[in-house]
């Protein structure tokens, strides 16, 4: 068996020297995109418009790709106008599909460059980059007898992940759903449907109308809030208004929440951004997060999520200071210190120097 | 040539220090323009010069596992060699300079990429992004004039040994990617002295370098030739080929840029606290392009735009020639030269340069005619490479461009 590794590892290396500089795999990307695990990428299979500002996508993911857990989400690389961007989005589809196809559900944000991108001019054949699925908004393993779903607009879309995968699973389920109209209910023949068959109770609330929902209108509208399992996701003030209704009740263990977009505080301060290896020095304002200033002057920069969950984008701050745009926390690393820092949520505070 | 300083008549003489920072302006607002409007365009050209000349040497390696048969041989070996050429120039050179690095593709990232070259990327991205495209032309610290071992200027001090530097040149083109290499490693201060030759970080590039030519040379003189199987001689011979064609054109070319008459070259004490508008300058008379069609653009992977090149080295080779008319433009209204012509001129004004320097000359006096001018040097060097705020460059140029 050994002999046979190693056999196998030598004639690897033969074929690596037939392609030197560069890898065997660089030639087989121009031919079979998806046959490269090292670089993990996806096709278009089709775009569906879901209404007239959203459209899902089934994506044929390449080699390397992992099954999703319902409710979890997968980080997709668009390039748009030559440009590399990485953006996160919820899987709509269920890990039990045959094809191994997955979907997810775009709503184009107004100015919003990749989603206006998607959902505009995606089209079946194009290749986007993919990054395995990851999150940690999930249903427990065993099924809560009570689920409750608080979700807004594009909030909808780990939740319907979820609802397709195991509501086979969940015997009480209450989905509370806002958006701007009738019409703009991303899966809204669908929700009415399952509500229609009776395995959900569906509360629809069309805020252009009636107006955002408020928790203390949970209360009325599900009289045994508190004895349910509850996952939320929606608009930043919408959580942050649940987290202290749960909070106040003491019931914040049975609530948990997606975030589709940083809690952020605008930030004073700003300064100079020195990325040590690369070399390349910016000028940034308080505001900026170090991953989007290192990214606008072309350094390659690891991340993830881009919202300070996943640790992905952590690099190591040199010197300098810098501030934590969620809550004004400063950081400041000393000539010496190598004091690791989330790039995606920390702008500068002052000259400083990032090692990247 | 003579360092500017020494010139009998001062190429530069006539320009005020506002002129000089509002050619900075100017220029800054070209770079601007231009940066902000790259996209997909762009994105798709340097993907297509890839996608070309990988087929390109796919297709002239396989046709060479037939090198036995006289016609395979020459079709296999032109091919290879304009695609190692391509490699080289117009994809390697270009991605190193982090020409397209704000694609953010780490596939075409100058901090990923790999070439075809005996020196690894790292070390040439040191010798040439750092110091040549910092330091170009300035006597004693840009190594490409005469790269340590040739007198490309009259004011070096001339000794018998430079009577071989035409042969020398010569040996430099064949082998030139090895040049490169030698270059980059610094080796020949690296030798001079045991604890040089200990340093770790030395030993450390040296080792990186071997690596690389031993993968390089076991790719073409090895793996290849053996996979041709009774061509393989021939494939060796085809190979060694297209390796020296490759090494000679990029040596023509490379020669064109900085070597023709016209170039002017700066001393030492000249660039201390140099403002941004006077780093521009530098490049500008540092330079000098070659004239052609689109395809010889390409194959010189645009370094036949060596001005606009060494103005804006981070700006997408496929823009250069756009952007030329509105260079040259500047250059005639501030009364400057901007040096070009074909490549065989360009190449035979360079090496009439390198065999008449291969002979002594009258040492060369003159006044220090620009240093003098300038206004007294500014204390941060560093800050140099930096563009000035606006509200600074606007009171630093206080004739508005529109004015010029
Ligand atoms: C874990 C996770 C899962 C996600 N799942 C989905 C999903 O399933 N479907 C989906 O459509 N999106 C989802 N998102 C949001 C998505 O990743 C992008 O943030 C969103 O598509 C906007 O990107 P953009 O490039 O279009 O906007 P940008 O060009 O980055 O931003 C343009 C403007 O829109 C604002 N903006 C950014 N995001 C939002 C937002 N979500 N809502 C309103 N305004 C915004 C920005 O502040 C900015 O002003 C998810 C995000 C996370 C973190
Ligand atoms: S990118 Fe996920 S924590 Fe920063």
């Amino acid at each position: 068996m050994a002999v046979i590794r190693t056999l196998g590892s030598g004639a690897w290396r033969v074929v690596e020297l037939i392609t030197t500089p560069v890898v065997p795999a660089d030639y087989l990307d121009a031919i079979a995109p998806l046959r490269n695990a090292k670089v993990l990428r996806a096709r278009v299979e089709a775009v569906r418009p879901e209404t007239a500002n959203s459209a899902t996508l089934v994506l044929r993911p390449g080699r390397g790709w992992v099954p999703h857990e319902p409710g979890q989400y997968a980080r997709v690389g668009v390039d748009v106008a030559g440009v590399r961007l990485w953006r996160s989005y919820s899987i709509t589809s269920t890990p039990a599909r045959r094809d191994g196809r997955i979907t997810i559900t775009v709503n184009a944000v107004p100015g919003g460059v990749v989603s206006t991108h998607l959902v505009r001019r995606a089209r079946r054949g194009m290749l986007l980059h993919l990054d395995v699925p990851t999150g940690e908004f999930l249903l427990p393993a065993t099924r809560p007898a009570k689920a409750l779903f608080v979700t807004a607009g594009s909030g909808i879309t780990p939740v319907m992940g979820m609802l397709r995968s195991a509501l086979h699973e969940l015997r009480d389920v209450v989905v509370v759903h806002s958006a701007g109209t009738h019409e703009a209910v991303v899966f809204g023949a669908e929700l009415r449907t399952l509500a229609a068959e009776g395995r959900i109770r569906l509360i629809e609330r069309h805020t252009r109308t009636d107006g955002r929902i408020k928790p203390a209108d949970l209360d009325e509208l599900v009289p045994d809030l508190f004895e349910r399992q509850v996952w939320a996701c929606g608009p930043n003030e919408m959580l942050d208004d649940l987290e202290a209704h749960w909070a106040d009740a003491e019931a914040g263990h049975l609530l948990v929440t997606e975030r589709f977009r940083p809690a952020l505080i605008s930030g004073e301060g700003g300064g100079t951004v020195t990325f040590t290896k690369s070399g390349t020095v910016v000028e940034t304002d308080g505001s900026v997060p170090l991953l989007d200033s290192g990214e606008q002057a072309g350094v390659l920069m690891p991340s993830g999520c881009r919202m300070g969950i996943c640790f992905s984008c952590v690099l190591p701050l040199r010197e300098g200071a810098v501030r934590d745009l969620r809550d004004g926390s400063l950081t400041v690393a000393e000539p010496g210190d190598s004091i690791p820092v989330q790039t995606c949520i920390s702008a500068a505070a002052g000259p400083c120097q990032i090692e990247n | 040539m003579t360092t500017i300083q020494h010139k009998k008549s001062n190429p530069i003489a006539h320009l005020t220090p506002e002129d000089i920072e509002a050619i900075g302006v100017e220029l800054d607002a070209i770079r601007d323009e231009v940066m902000g409007s790259r996209g997909a365009k762009d994105a798709a050209y340097i993907r297509r010069v890839i996608k070309v000349q990988r087929g390109l040497e796919l297709s002239s390696r396989a046709v060479l596992l037939f090198s036995l048969f006289p016609p395979a041989w020459l079709v296999g070996t032109a091919g290879l060699s304009v695609a190692k050429i391509l490699e080289n120039m117009e994809v390697g050179h270009n991605i190193l300079h982090g020409q397209w690095d704000w694609m953010r593709d780490p596939k075409i990232h100058s901090t990923k990429w790999e070439w075809d070259h005996a020196s690894p990327a790292e070390q040439w991205k040191h010798s040439h992004n750092e110091l040549h495209h910092t330091y170009t032309n300035v006597v004693g610290k840009d190594n490409d004039l005469g790269y340590g071992i040739m007198r490309v200027d009259e004011e070096q001090r001339w000794s018998p040994a430079h009577l071989g530097q035409p042969l020398y040149n010569f040996i430099n083109a064949c082998l030139f990617e090895y040049g490169i290499a030698a270059y980059d490693l610094e080796l020949g201060k690296n030798l001079a002295t045991p604890e040089r030759r200990k340093d770790p970080k030395f030993r450390a590039a040296l080792k990186a370098t071997r690596r690389k030519i031993g993968k390089q040379m076991l790719k073409d003189y090895v793996v290849h030739p053996a996979l041709s199987g009774p061509s393989f001689l021939h494939t060796i011979a085809a190979n060694a080929t297209a390796n020296l064609v490759r090494n000679l054109w990029s040596h023509s070319v490379i020669m064109c840029g900085h070597f023709p008459n016209g170039v002017e070259t700066f001393e030492k004490t000249s660039i201390e606290g140099e403002t941004r508008g006077e780093w521009y300058l530098r490049q500008m008379l540092g330079s000098a392009n070659i004239s052609g069609t689109k395809l010889m653009h390409i194959m010189t992977g645009n370094l036949s735009h060596q001005i606009e090149h060494h103005l804006f080295p981070d700006m997408p080779s496929n823009r250069y020639a756009q952007i030329s008319p509105k260079i040259k433009d500047l250059f005639q209204r501030y009364g400057l030269k901007y040096t070009t012509g074909p490549l065989p001129k360009q190449v035979a004004s360079a090496w009439w340069k390198v065999l008449r320097l291969s002979l002594p000359n009258k040492p060369v006096v003159a006044p220090r005619a620009v240093a003098a001018e300038r206004p007294a040097p500014v204390s941060d060097p560093a800050a140099r490479w930096r563009r000035l705020p606006a509200a600074a460059a606007a009171a630093a140029a206080p004739a508005p461009v529109e004015a010029l």
